[in-house]
């Protein structure tokens, strides 16, 4: 049996899906900018999708911008609203545990003289929402923090960001990065009170292909991609319409009220099974998105955990996949000594996600803590 | 305008009487490789083979890439075949080097004629197409110390050639003449420079990997495959072994002193390397050690590993330092692949703080301590994977 626990790194493209991008690949395979009819029926898949968006955000269609991956929404979001700002002061406050997509932005912005703020994650791998409130004066003109950090998945005090503005009288536009969350918490614009919101089709059973850009009216993001002017300029290029209309059927699919309370009991069985192996130290907050567990196997580098399981047909991930062969920086910015940050693993779960596969995991996993070890 | 390839075979020359079986194993070589490329003829004489095309349409760029890394060829020339006419001659050289001309200072002309026949001596070759060029080139002048093209005219029996710069060969000596041995290859940076260079000296491989899964990965495999497959560029085919080796590697992290752990673990694998060598027919072993590189690889330790070969143990890279080595690795383009970020069976288990200068007596005693060892050797020999590798 194949037990896929690395959905923080990608998805299976769901059924619906699958089929709509097929439809709008071989059907529907129109330029959306064309002016005849085959042009037409592609911009309603493309309409269709933004509406789906708009509507699970609770924002309205024209907010939402397509671009080709939620690296790409990421740069525009943080290098547009800086360039939008950047007579209004000099701070930028972001955390230390963001994804690269965001984290390397930051580490431009700091090289052409910005002044960073990356507030670090407490032991419990929570942002403290009293640091957020100090970091935030009068010159920031940005505060980017991602809603569910995507190795512990511990969940970050965005909702705290409009207070903290307000109170500092910030000129600052608020950046989340969704894409962890997007489609499988409750993700309301209402209650967020962000300017601007990123997602990402494939960590929610869409292709890969294509992310998200949610723009409050009013708010002139600059592009830095230029070109025939899609996405009202934003994303010039020709729109990813497979992708696209993938990504519109599965949002559509992403049921939140029911899918959430399951994966919250899977998670509170997944952790049962794994309290009862000795050598499993939990670095996720108890209070983390349920969709995301990290831990660490005392004695197993996480590679090696990883080779054995994956022989098992298991798959599970160390810390973040897109940083291969590097020690994961959230886990250092929590504070975990080396050992600990050395065997961590990330299993990351689906709505599709069964309790068999949960068993068949937490057997294999333990074990490989009976007969795997390094040291001599 | 018709061109045919030019190989210099340089060390072949100092062959005596079987010499000419050596250019036929060259020849046979580099049949092979332009086989997929279309047809070829090929003629020796003195020391040259000249390689050329059947048809018009065979990509000749290709073929002098693929024949620059055959081992027995110090150098390699493409060349324009005319009539033997010095006014042909003349004309043939300005229109084929014509961009290589106009874009030197400087030029000379050197002339072979093996075919005494020819009514000018090679001074007066030289003379007459040296003057006509500069005759077409304005700004040209001739330079016979240092000059940026030399322009190359061959009077031969049949034909004459015409070249400017010679691009070289890969030097050694021809795949295939040296017998057969056997590389321990790991992944790192050492062991394929340690194979190339003793195929460089005309030797046919057999690699062995050690493979720890679960502790070594599913791409550190791959990362040997790609590496000989760089490898096999020159040496031609490799056939790999792939051995299981976890068991072997457990059974001495459980009974055998930490500090020992490495020295052991070398021994073990000179023990299977020599089975499947002498299996496969090859006369030595090959390892990419440098002498003091790292504990097992003092002087000492190579001396306990030694003891369990039961073939030569041929280490190039003995007396370089690493980046000696390094230098030959991105020469021979495998240096990116042997860094990436695999850990390999060497590398997981590591001791604290490995005995440097172990005995073998120790070493034997060391080894004794696990639990029915020839049983592991030979179970690891029995279930070692073969896989073919071959660039072209």
């Amino acid at each position: 049996m194949e037990v896929y626990l690395d959905n923080s790194a990608t998805t299976r493209v769901c059924a619906s899906a699958a089929q709509a991008a097929l439809d709008a690949m071989t059907a529907e395979y129109g330029n959306p900018s064309s002016l005849h009819s085959k042009g037409l029926a592609a911009k309603k898949i493309l309409d269709d999708a933004r509406r789906a968006a708009a509507e699970r955000l609770g924002g309205l269609p024209e907010e939402i911008f397509f671009s080709h991956s939620g690296t790409l929404a990421n740069n525009a979001a943080v290098f547009g609203a800086v360039q939008a700002k950047r007579r209004a002061g000099n701070r930028i406050v972001t955390t230390a545990a963001e994804h690269p997509s965001v984290g390397k932005c930051m580490d431009e912005l700091e090289r052409q003289g910005f002044e960073v703020i990356r507030l670090k994650p407490a032991s419990d791998g929570n942002i403290p929402a009293e640091a957020l409130q100090e970091a935030v004066n009068e010159k920031t003109i940005l505060v980017s923090m991602m809603l569910v950090n995507n190795e512990t998945g511990a969940i970050f005090p965005v909702e705290q960001i409009r207070r903290a503005v307000r109170a500092a009288n910030a000129p600052a536009l608020i950046h989340t990065d969704a894409i962890q969350a997007f489609g499988k918490l409750p993700v309301r614009l209402s209650s967020l009170g962000v300017d601007l919101l990123t997602a990402s089709g494939h960590k929610l059973h869409a292709p890969k292909g294509v992310g998200l850009l949610y723009v409050k009216k009013g708010v002139g993001l600059k592009p830095f991609v230029y070109g025939g002017g899609q996405e009202n300029g934003l994303f010039s290029g020709t729109q990813p319409l497979p992708a696209v209309a993938g990504f519109g059927a599965a949002i559509r699919e992403a049921d939140v009220s029911t899918h959430l309370p399951a994966a919250k009991e899977n998670m509170r069985f997944l952790r049962g099974l794994l309290e009862h192996i000795p050598a499993v130290r939990f670095n996720s907050p108890a209070d983390a998105s349920p969709y995301i567990l990290n831990f660490s196997v005392e004695g197993i580098p996480s590679q090696v955990t990883i080779n054995f399981l994956s022989a098992r047909e298991i798959y599970v991930s160390a810390g973040s996949a897109c940083k291969k062969g590097h020690r994961s920086e959230v886990l250092t910015a929590m504070g975990l000594p080396p050992d600990r940050i050395d065997t961590a693993l990330r299993v990351s779960l689906s709505r599709f996600t069964t309790k068999e596969e949960l068993t068949a995991f937490a057997d294999a996993l333990s074990d490989a803590v009976k007969t795997v070890r390094t040291k001599l | 305008m018709k061109e045919i390839i030019l190989l210099k075979d340089g060390e072949l020359a100092l062959k005596g009487l079987n010499r000419s079986t050596f250019e036929d194993i060259l020849i046979k070589n580099i049949r092979g490789r332009l086989a997929p490329l279309g047809g070829f003829a090929f003629r020796k004489s003195q020391s040259t083979v000249t390689v050329e095309p059947e048809t018009d349409d065979v990509d000749l760029d290709e073929a002098v890439r693929r024949i620059q890394t055959t081992f027995g060829i110090v150098g390699v020339s493409r060349a324009a075949v005319c009539e033997k006419d010095i006014r042909t001659i003349c004309e043939t050289a300005y229109d084929y080097l014509y961009d290589e001309l106009t874009f030197a200072k400087t030029f000379k002309v050197k002339a072979k004629r093996s075919d005494k026949n020819f009514p000018l001596a090679s001074p007066a070759i030289c003379d007459e197409v040296g003057g006509y060029l500069l005759s077409k080139l304005r700004g040209l002048k001739v330079d016979v110390h240092d000059p940026d093209v030399t322009v190359t005219v061959e009077v031969r029996d049949n034909a004459a050639f015409i070249h400017g710069a010679q691009k070289p060969g890969a030097g050694g000596m021809p795949t295939g003449t040296g017998g057969r041995a056997c590389l321990l290859i790991s992944g790192g940076i050492d062991s394929p420079v340690a194979g190339y260079m003793i195929a460089k000296r005309g030797v046919k491989l057999t690699a062995v990997h050690f493979a720890s899964p679960p502790y070594t990965s599913a791409q550190a495999e791959e990362k040997v495959h790609d590496l000989l497959e760089k490898v096999s560029v020159y040496a031609g085919r490799i056939n790999l072994f792939t051995v299981p080796f976890t068991k072997i590697q457990e059974a001495i992290r459980d009974d055998c002193p930490e500090e020992m752990f490495t020295v052991t673990m070398r021994r073990m694998m000179m023990r299977v390397a020599s089975r499947i060598a002498v299996w496969q027919g090859c006369d030595a072993l090959i390892t990419g050690e440098s002498l003091g590189q790292v504990a097992s690889q003092t002087i000492h330790a190579l001396k306990c590993t030694d003891a369990c070969a039961s073939l030569p143990v041929f280490r190039p890279c003995i007396g370089m330092d690493k980046n000696e080595i390094i230098e030959i690795s991105r020469k021979i383009d495998a240096f990116d692949i042997s860094i990436r970020p695999y850990e390999d069976c060497c590398t997981v288990f590591t001791p604290r703080h490995p005995r440097t200068r172990p005995t073998p007596e120790y070493a034997e005693k060391t080894e004794a301590l696990i639990q029915n060892a020839d049983a592991l050797i030979e179970e690891a020999v029995q279930n070692a994977v073969l896989k073919i590798i071959e660039a072209w």
